[in-house]
């Protein structure tokens, strides 16, 4: 069995990423985006909006749903939990999520969850 | 086919062929009307707003449904009822079943001089016409007769600007619908607004020469002059035909609770009919409801319904000279409760059954606001104390109505049918009105269908979402008051959570109305949509499109060529708005400054149309080269777009300005449209096209340039600040308490005293406006978010791929959707 190659792209300084809004990055060709919350915690999903199809996730609205931190698609207004990547508006759909964390004041996205 | 012969285009006649034509599914009837006058149907209720701003055209019903035959200027002469002929000046037409309309006229009592020069009475447009162009120049003018008509005449001639004395034989003004109490309370704010009264005297002559009246004497002597004299002392069905049919003590053709003649195959409705219910006397109703209803009992009857009258409903309410009347139900009763608050001219009294318990009637001055729920508990339970209720502060809410009860009363509306429309999905007050036809004609009942939809719970907790209980007029007047400058601080100090794709835009919409500062700094930049934050709008596939704005739609052809080049230099798909300007699509993130730079230096600056903010003004070509055009109108729209530009609203804004009344601009399907005039300007708001295409309202007629860019200065801030979220003007209006009336006194008149804090707020924005884009090109730290990539700067977005349509660059079919469909 071979354990699992973790890699990690450094995608910006960390205050790059305005609080309340998101980045896109290309992280192996990939596109992600990764938003940084009002209390501070990092979060990254596919960028990829599966109700457009288009590369627009990270330029959504930042906010909560109850507990949840959110990202509504800036397309159609789905919400997803940023935890999760579920979308709060339609059961059963999701967006994968990948590994960020800082390192050093830059931003990292590993690989997907 | 049949064929019904309509004598009369009235309001009640007109209301008789809709009726008509909406039952007549299988079209087996053909309609012909005759009027009188040369002009169609108009609404004779509002007859006076043609002194307060409306234009004949403003008071036109709507055409008659397509097919039937209107014969204008053209009186029906006499008729044959053996032979079922109608004649006119132009031939004899022959009927199946005749629908007598034919209204009343004003009735001139027989005193001497009433054939005088300068006397007129009041009744329809021509009327009115005639007596503003006599008005010019005069001073002093008269009304015989103190009720509702006479009051309204009144108020012409005062608005014409004259010295007016008011005469009423009966010792109270309005004595049919106000007791003396009321009379008293009424007499006062009349005489407060500068005009004479004279009630308890007869006028015995009217005096003057060959050139025109110059007075009037009492018949217990006295004299006063008067240049201009105005009858309006009552009206007289108009029966004159005869037909050899019976009339009522009163006159008019009496009729059955079917609203039929003697002769079977003759109908009367409206004021020339003479009303039997259960073998009383036919009486004559000189209001629109009762018409209404009789329109729609012979309209049933005619394709075989089975409907007949009930007696009618004389319940009114009324604004005159700015005083709030109203009266409904009996006039007596075994018991009475009487509020009189002399201080503030409020007068009201209620009449109740001998055992308090069922309301009877009543009588309100100077505030009517009780108004629509007493008239629907007419002959029921009181839902409340009655004082309380009259006070207006009572738990009373349509819901401790019956079923039964009229809510709508010129439509005939009652409250079950407001429920059953709320629970079958009309989830706002103008779906009601669509749906129910309830609030369409007086609106009075608006408050009530407001108070149903919150009874149903369709009505949606006012709160903007979960993070706020508040409406966003609520906030904006939180932020505005407490001066709150960032979205965190509201919400710590009013809501929960971090907000939503809900609430951050609105507050960001409010800060940026309130402050006009650059809409991206600091905070603010969170609280964007994503086309405000990237200033463009966001299309299908995640690019974005690029609206220059082009003022009044007046462009140089330098300007136009540089549009072109940009277009072509970054590939845009290129294509004309329906707002006189031009769409570049197809531009990603990292492209908008590039774009932008180009643009800006060559004068252009944002259009917002990725705002919620004024688009664009509209023009035709106006008077500088059309041989129609009255005033410039591009001159005009230029000077609107550039002192509105930016000013961020709860939904878009759009506007225009036509030269003429030919409306090439499509002015009344805007938010605000302005028509010119030989003298000045037409100010026309709550238009749109959208989902629901809505006509704009006449708002203020024939003002100076000054006068209509005050009044739209204080509109435009009014809404911004009173509506709901994405509430567009027209649905604002139509939710307005007061509606359009209340609309002007505030902005117009002044009512509230806003008007220098409105004035004061606009005056704010125009002297802070600044381009945005020539404010992020300046800008580094700005500069940096235009990016596809944070870690690949210059690297386009791989997902967007383009194919070609039409010699232009479009997105590609084949992009993968990989689900379709959305939440509702």
């Amino acid at each position: 069995m071979t354990a699992p190659v973790l890699t990690e792209t450094v995608v910006c300084p960390l205050h790059r990423i305005e609080i309340e809004r998101g980045v896109a990055a290309l992280v192996g060709g990939e596109p992600v985006a990764i938003f940084r919350t009002f209390t501070g915690d990092l979060y990254a999903l596919d960028n990829v909006d599966p109700f457009s199809g288009a590369s627009v996730l990270s330029r959504g609205i930042v906010g909560t749903r109850g507990d949840a931190p959110t990202v509504a698609s800036p397309l159609f207004k789905q919400a997803f939990d940023l935890r999760t990547g579920d979308c709060l508006d339609a059961p059963g759909v999701r967006v994968r999520t990948w590994r960020v964390r800082v390192r050093d004041g830059m931003v990292c996205v590993g690989t997907p969850e | 086919m049949r064929h019904v012969v309509v004598v009369g285009n009235g309001m009640v006649g007109q209301r008789f062929v809709e009726a008509l034509t909406a039952r007549d599914a299988s079209g087996e009837w053909r309609v012909t009307v005759l009027g009188e006058e040369n002009r169609p149907a108009y609404d004779r209720v509002r007859l006076s707003a043609l002194f307060d701003g409306s234009t004949p055209a403003d008071l036109h019903l709507g055409d008659l449904p397509s097919g039937v035959d209107l014969r204008l200027g053209t009186a029906a002469l006499a008729v044959d009822r053996a032979a079922k002929t109608v004649t006119t000046e132009a031939g004899v037409l022959a009927y199946d079943e005749l629908v007598l309309a034919t209204g009343s006229r004003a009735f001139v009592p027989p005193i001497s001089g009433a054939d005088l020069p300068g006397v007129f009475v009041y009744r329809t447009i021509d009327d009115l016409e005639a007596m503003r162009e006599y008005a010019a120049g005069r001073s002093v003018g008269a009304v015989l007769g103190g009720g509702l008509l006479g009051l309204e005449a009144a108020n012409a001639l005062r608005l014409l600007g004259l010295a007016t004395h008011v005469v009423e034989f009966a010792p109270r003004l309005m004595p049919l619908q106000v007791d003396e109490g009321g009379g008293a309370v009424l007499k006062n704010h009349v005489e407060g607004l500068g005009l004479t009264v004279h009630t308890g005297r007869a006028c015995a002559s009217l005096v003057g020469t060959e050139a025109g009246v110059t007075g009037l004497t009492f018949a217990d002597g006295g004299a006063v002059d008067a240049e201009i004299v105005v009858i309006a002392a009552g009206i007289r069905p108009r029966d004159e035909l005869g037909l050899g049919l019976p009339l009522g003590p009163r006159g008019g053709f009496l009729v059955d609770a079917f609203c039929r003649t003697e002769d079977p195959a003759v109908w009367a409705i409206g004021e020339c009919a003479a009303l039997s219910l259960d073998g009383a006397d036919g009486r004559t109703y000189g209001l629109v409801a009762p018409g209404y209803a009789m329109a729609e009992v012979v309209a049933d009857r005619l394709v075989g319904g089975d409907a007949a009258m009930t007696t009618p409903d004389t319940s009114t309410k009324l604004k005159l000279l700015g005083v709030d009347v109203a009266s409904f139900g009996a006039a007596d009763g075994p018991l009475d409760v009487v509020y009189h608050d002399g201080a503030h001219g409020l007068y009201a009294k209620l009449w109740l059954s001998d055992d308090a318990k069922v309301l009877l009637g009543g009588v309100l001055v100077g505030d009517a606001s009780a108004y629509p729920t007493l008239r629907a508990s007419l002959g029921g339970p009181l839902p409340g104390p009655p004082l309380a209720l009259l006070a207006g502060d009572s738990a009373a809410t349509p819901l401790t109505l019956p079923g039964s009860a009229q809510v709508c009363s010129c439509n005939a509306v009652t409250k079950d049918a407001i429920v059953d429309a709320i629970k079958g999905g009309a989830a706002d007050v103008p779906a009601v009105k669509a749906c129910t036809r309830a609030g369409t004609t007086c609106g009075s009942c608006v408050p009530m269908l407001k108070q149903l939809l919150n009874e149903c719970g369709v009505v949606q907790s006012k709160a903007l979402c979960e993070h706020f209980d508040h409406t966003r007029q609520e906030l904006f007047d939180i932020i505005r008051v407490r001066g709150v400058r960032t979205f965190s601080e509201l919400i710590t100090g009013f809501g929960r959570g971090r907000g939503c794709d809900i609430c951050k835009p609105v507050v960001a919409s409010i800060l940026a109305s309130l402050t006009n500062g650059y809409v991206l700094d600091g905070e603010q930049a969170a609280l964007q949509d994503t086309n405000d934050h990237f200033l463009a709008n966001i299309q299908k596939d995640g690019t974005y499109s690029v609206v220059p704005r082009i003022p009044g739609g007046e462009i140089t052809p330098e300007k136009l060529i540089v549009i072109g080049e940009v277009a072509r230099d970054f590939g845009l798909y290129t294509k004309i708005t329906g707002g006189q300007r031009i769409d570049l699509f197809g531009a990603t993130v990292e492209q908008l400054p590039q774009i932008w730079r180009r643009l800006v230096d060559a004068g252009f600056e944002s259009g917002h149309a990725y705002g919620k903010a004024l688009r664009t003004v509209k023009s035709c070509v106006g008077s500088t080269w059309c041989r129609y055009g009255v005033q410039d109108s591009v001159g005009l729209a230029v000077a609107l777009e550039l002192r509105y530009r930016g000013l961020r609203a709860p939904h878009k804004i759009k506007s225009a300005v036509s030269g003429c009344a030919r409306e090439c601009a499509e002015a009344r399907g805007k938010d605000f449209g302005i028509i010119a005039t030989e003298t000045g300007w037409n100010l026309y708001v709550g238009g749109n096209g959208g989902f629901r295409p809505r006509h704009a309202d006449l708002l203020v007629s024939d003002v100076s340039t000054e006068d209509l860019i005050r009044t739209i200065d204080r509109f435009l801030m009014y809404y911004i600040r009173t509506a709901d979220r994405l509430q567009r003007t027209s649905s604002w209006l139509e939710g307005l308490d007061g509606g359009l009336d209340h609309l002007r006194d505030v902005v117009y008149h002044d009512s509230l005293g806003l008007g220098a804090e409105l004035d004061a707020a606009m005056a704010a924005h125009v002297e802070s406006y600044a381009d945005e884009w020539a404010a992020t090109l300046d800008d580094e730290e700005r500069l940096s978010r235009f990016v596809s990539f944070v870690n690949a700067p210059g690297v386009p977005d791989p997902s967007i791929s383009f194919e070609t349509e039409r010699g232009q660059r479009v997105p590609a079919r084949s992009v993968p959707v990989l689900i379709t469909g959305r939440p509702s």
